[in-house]
């Protein structure tokens, strides 16, 4: 008799992927070898803004081992990377693959060496003589945006590349005599996202047909296989792009470069193999950077707490180009997006410009927009909890949206639906002991000692209603499922998904083992790869688990309800008495069953068991697309302690409440959290690039740019509620990104209370031991800047 | 070209005799010229610890050093791992736990974990994340990694 069937979602499978990566046998870019392979080596700009006047490559060329030196001249057949939109007041920027006259960051490529080796390759690039004339470099944000400032690109006429508004309710309320505000100007500094693979790329060419693979750390394979063939000429069917395995990417592998478009250009010139890998000093410069915003936000109350208005004015700084495909809109609109988090406001008004300045991209990094964006609206109601002599948490739990509150919309035009926002506020009020902790702060010398609290709300699996960013000509709203059975009996599924670290090979598994009825380690998973699926983007935005795991759902049903049918003329019953647990198929209280391999039998070999039209290829290929998006909440908590004499701050307990919908594997759900708030605790305390006057990046080594060491993240208290469910197929909510939106408030939050005996509030981060000192011994805020009209 | 020297090493128990430039990285030459790609590089200037690698049985920073100084030398890489029973263990309690998630990192936390599993005490686990604070993940957040420390300790100490 068949068992019960097995239950796969919600067990902590442990990882397929994990046997390889252990044993020193997983495959990044930058392990591949093929015979004949070429190698690149880049020449950067070393000044920030100016003219080439000349490139002279002759020294260069002399070198022994080199196969060419090329500049802008060699690539003019190759358009401008332009990151269109549908966007109103938007103007795209033109970037070529090398720079070809004006140099706008330190880092832009200028030439590419191919040589025999890397190292042969980097001694021909330094001896490649570039003569410059320099342009005043714009470097900080809000200067960018005087009309006195240097123009970054002259055709656009302006360092604003997009200015958008955003209005709900009134003004009324602005008369209103008993109104009360708290007003500031937070900064979020930019940050690099540090995946600690560096980008590289590998392109081979078969030389019998033609067709090239791109073999990229990338998270986009199949936007990067569609940017290619638009930009480049080739059809898709001479064009493949795999990203193996790649060692993370947070964002920063979530663009197209154009060392990515050299390399392949350069594969099909010499009709050889080329690879490049970046060094970490190539990756800080030219790896697409996260946040930089500067925000003046206020926010509006009435005497009883009620929130009444929320107004925000954003500056984003961009850096040099708009980012392809996602554009320099991605970052800051989110700002504004979801400024007003899970909290009911009635008026909300926000202003966004986005501006170039002579530093590198920005582009996606984890959190997106949200991490400044939380950062500000949950600094402001403690400042307001202050400001009404009230509690900060009771504060929030009297304006959070209720669950009888939902559908909401939110003013920026979001709607949050299916969220326990309170009930995550709550949960972490009670595994933090927040009143308990609270009593002892009140009662006794605790100063130094503080705890912060950080809810919001952020929409993940995005459907093809919202775009991952405004107006963006790409669709990141499907996920297509092509599974499988071959001949063996064996079951595979295909997604255009790239996972990156997420273990999405063991989840997916996990999905269709429970659907059909198999085990999870029966089934392989092929993804990360664009000759396998038809259309597919990747693995960015929260959108793998829900979006893929929902697709995954869909096409193993349709492919269950043939095995089925094939099962029951066999068994000669109906449907309904067919049973499908552990790769066996059963008639329904018989000792009747067959294997998978039975069935493959069956229908393409055996020739006798089936009818012809029973012995249809097992093959089921959905698309789903959730049209809207699943609203992931969760409440942080830290508590930190400063150091007195040493102003060093020590995260002494963290927590985290967070409502994810269905938890598919909690293992990898947690291991997602506690990185992600890692990050987080990088971007309060310790992480900024720190561009001088000049453009020159100052904190351009990991011993310069500081992340977290096990030494600074602490354990992490984490719950799950699992009672709000979104519409989706799977019920699933993304959450690789939650952690890092939460955490830069939270630690904000605590430090401020940690020194509210001092009177300062925390308006930038990171925090950093020496800021808190200025902050702290000097009163120097350096956010109390004039913030331009 | 720069003349090339011949150097004698022996890795992961199997004898090596190889021409190479002066200034090849030890890491190249254990990735480009043995293809033990598992060794990975991740910031070239020591900070990051993904190249770490056993020398003479002590750890060290294989993009620190040249290729040269591997000569006479016996090297250890997380390609050992698997074939040898004790360090299995460090790979099995690492999946038990979930202490990757990229692996990038990982034979870095490998031949750091298994040299202080031989040489250090880990009293606590403050002494473990004070041990391990010398390689960087961006991924784990590191609690899982501490947990499977914790464990590995553990059952060292029942032996």
């Amino acid at each position: 008799m068949q068992k019960k069937s097995q239950k796969y979602v919600g067990k902590n499978v442990l990882r397929f992927e994990d046997e390889r990566l252990l044993s020193g046998n997983g495959v990044y870019t930058s392990d591949l070898k093929f015979s004949s392979l070429l190698h690149l080596s880049f020449l950067r700009s070393n000044i920030a803004h100016g003219k080439i006047v000349s490139i002279n490559k002759e020294k260069a060329e002399e070198i022994e081992g080199i196969h060419g030196v090329f500049t802008y001249e060699n690539f003019k057949e190759v358009p401008p990377i332009k990151s269109t939109s549908r966007m109103k007041n938007y103007f795209a920027t033109n970037q070529n693959v090398l720079c070809s006259d004006k140099i706008r960051y330190v880092g832009e490529p200028l030439a590419v060496v191919v040589a025999e080796n890397r190292y042969i390759a980097e001694d021909a690039a330094e001896l490649i003589e570039v003569e410059v004339k320099n342009l005043d470099p714009v470097i900080d944000t809000l200067e960018a945006t005087k009309p006195y400032s240097e123009i970054l690109h002259n055709e656009i006429k302006s360092n604003v590349i997009l200015e958008r508004n955003f209005n709900t309710g009134d003004k009324n309320f602005l008369h209103d005599k008993d109104l009360l505000s708290v007003k500031n100007i937070f900064r979020m500094t930019r940050k690099s996202p540090i995946s600690m693979e560096t980008r590289s790329y590998v392109c081979n060419i078969d030389k019998l047909t033609k067709i090239l693979t791109l073999y990229s750390s990338t998270q986009v394979p199949g936007v990067i296989k569609d940017a290619l063939s638009l930009f480049l000429k080739i059809p898709g069917n001479k064009l493949n792009v795999i990203a193996p395995d790649v060692g993370g990417g947070f964002g920063g592998k979530a663009s197209l470069y154009p060392e990515e478009i050299i390399t392949v250009l350069l594969c099909q010139r010499f009709n050889r193999p080329i690879k490049w890998v970046s060094d970490r000093f190539e990756d800080f410069m030219s790896t697409s950077q996260g946040f930089e915003e500067v925000m003046e936000v206020e926010l509006f109350f009435k005497p009883t707490g009620q929130f009444i208005g929320l107004y925000g004015k954003i500056i984003g700084d961009v850096g040099s180009y708009s980012i392809y495909p996602w554009t320099a809109a991605l970052e800051p609109m989110q700002v504004a997006g979801f400024l007003q988090g899970p909290y009911k406001i009635d008026n909300f008004n926000a202003n966004v410009k986005c501006v170039v300045t002579n530093k590198p991209p920005t582009g996606p990094y984890r959190g997106v927009g949200r991490p400044a964006a939380v950062f500000a609206i949950e600094r402001l109601i403690d400042m307001a909890a202050k400001k009404l002599k009230t509690d900060p948490a009771k504060l929030r739990l009297q304006n959070m949206i209720d669950k009888k509150d939902l559908p909401y919309r939110i003013g920026s035009g979001i709607v949050w639906d299916n969220a326990g926002f309170k009930e995550c506020l709550k949960s972490a009020l009670r595994i933090s002991k927040y009143e308990k902790f609270r009593r002892i702060k009140n009662n006794e010398n605790s100063n130094w000692l503080g705890i912060g609290i950080a809810s919001y709300g952020e929409l993940t699996g995005i459907g093809s209603k919202i775009s991952v960013a405004p107006g963006m000509p790409l669709n990141t709203g499907t996920e297509t499922c092509i599974i499988e059975i071959d001949s063996t009996g064996s079951i595979s599924a295909t997604f255009a998904i790239a996972s990156h670290g997420q273990g999405l090979e063991t989840t997916l598994a996990q999905i269709i083992a429970e659907t059909l009825g198999s085990k999870p380690d029966d089934i392989k998973i092929n993804q990360g790869n664009t000759s396998l699926i038809k259309h597919g983007t990747g693995t960015y935005a929260s959108r793998s688990a829900a979006i893929a795991g929902s697709v995954a759902i869909k096409s193993t049903k349709k492919l269950k309800n043939q095995i089925m049918k094939i099962a029951s003329y066999i068994f000669e019953t109906t449907k309904k008495n067919i049973h499908i647990n552990d790769g066996f198929i059963f008639q329904k209280d018989t000792n009747k069953k067959i294997s998978f391999y039975d069935l493959a039998k069956a229908v393409y070999s055996d020739m006798e068991t089936l009818p012809i039209k029973l012995r249809k290829p097992l093959v089921a290929t959905e698309t789903y697309d959730p049209i809207f998006g699943a609203t992931t909440t969760a409440t942080h908590i830290a508590i930190v302690e400063v150091n007195p004499e040493t102003y060093k701050i020590k995260i002494k307990d963290y927590i985290v409440s967070e409502d994810c919908g269905k938890v598919i594997n909690p293992m990898i759900v947690d291991g997602q959290v506690q990185g992600g708030v890692a990050q987080g605790i990088g971007a309060a305390l310790y992480e900024e690039l720190k561009y001088d006057e000049a453009g020159q990046l100052k904190t351009a080594t990991l011993a310069d740019y500081l992340i977290p060491t096990s030494s600074e993240v602490p354990n992490i208290k984490i719950e799950h509620i699992e009672n709000f469910l979104p519409d989706n197929l799977g019920k699933f909510k993304g959450m690789g990104e939650g952690g890092t939106i939460g955490a830069t408030a939270a630690i904000a939050n605590a430090v401020s209370d940690a020194i509210s005996h001092l009177n300062i509030e925390i308006t930038e981060l990171p925090i950093s031991q020496d800021k808190l000192y200025n902050l702290i011994n000097t009163g120097e805020n350096q956010n109390e800047l004039k913030f331009g009209k | 070209m720069i003349d090339k020297i011949k150097i004698e090493t022996t890795v992961n128990n199997v004898k090596y005799s190889k021409r190479i430039e002066p200034r090849l990285l030890a890491s190249d030459f254990i990735r480009e010229n043995l293809h033990l790609t598992g060794t990975h590089v991740g910031c070239e200037h020591g900070v990051c610890g993904s190249c770490t690698i056993k020398i003479n049985g002590l750890t060290s920073r294989s993009c620190l050093k040249f290729a040269i100084q591997l000569h006479g030398k016996r090297v250890e890489t997380v390609e050992s791992f698997s074939s040898n029973p004790q360090k299995k263990i460090i790979l099995d309690t690492f999946k038990k736990f979930h202490a990757l998630q990229c692996g990038f990192c990982t034979p870095g936390f490998l031949i750091t974990v298994d040299e202080l599993l031989q040489t250090e005490n880990l009293e606590n686990e403050k002494e473990i994340r004070k041990a391990l604070s010398g390689n960087l993940c961006r991924c784990t957040g590191y609690e899982n990694i501490i947990k499977a420390v914790l464990e590995l300790k553990n059952n060292r100490k029942t032996k």
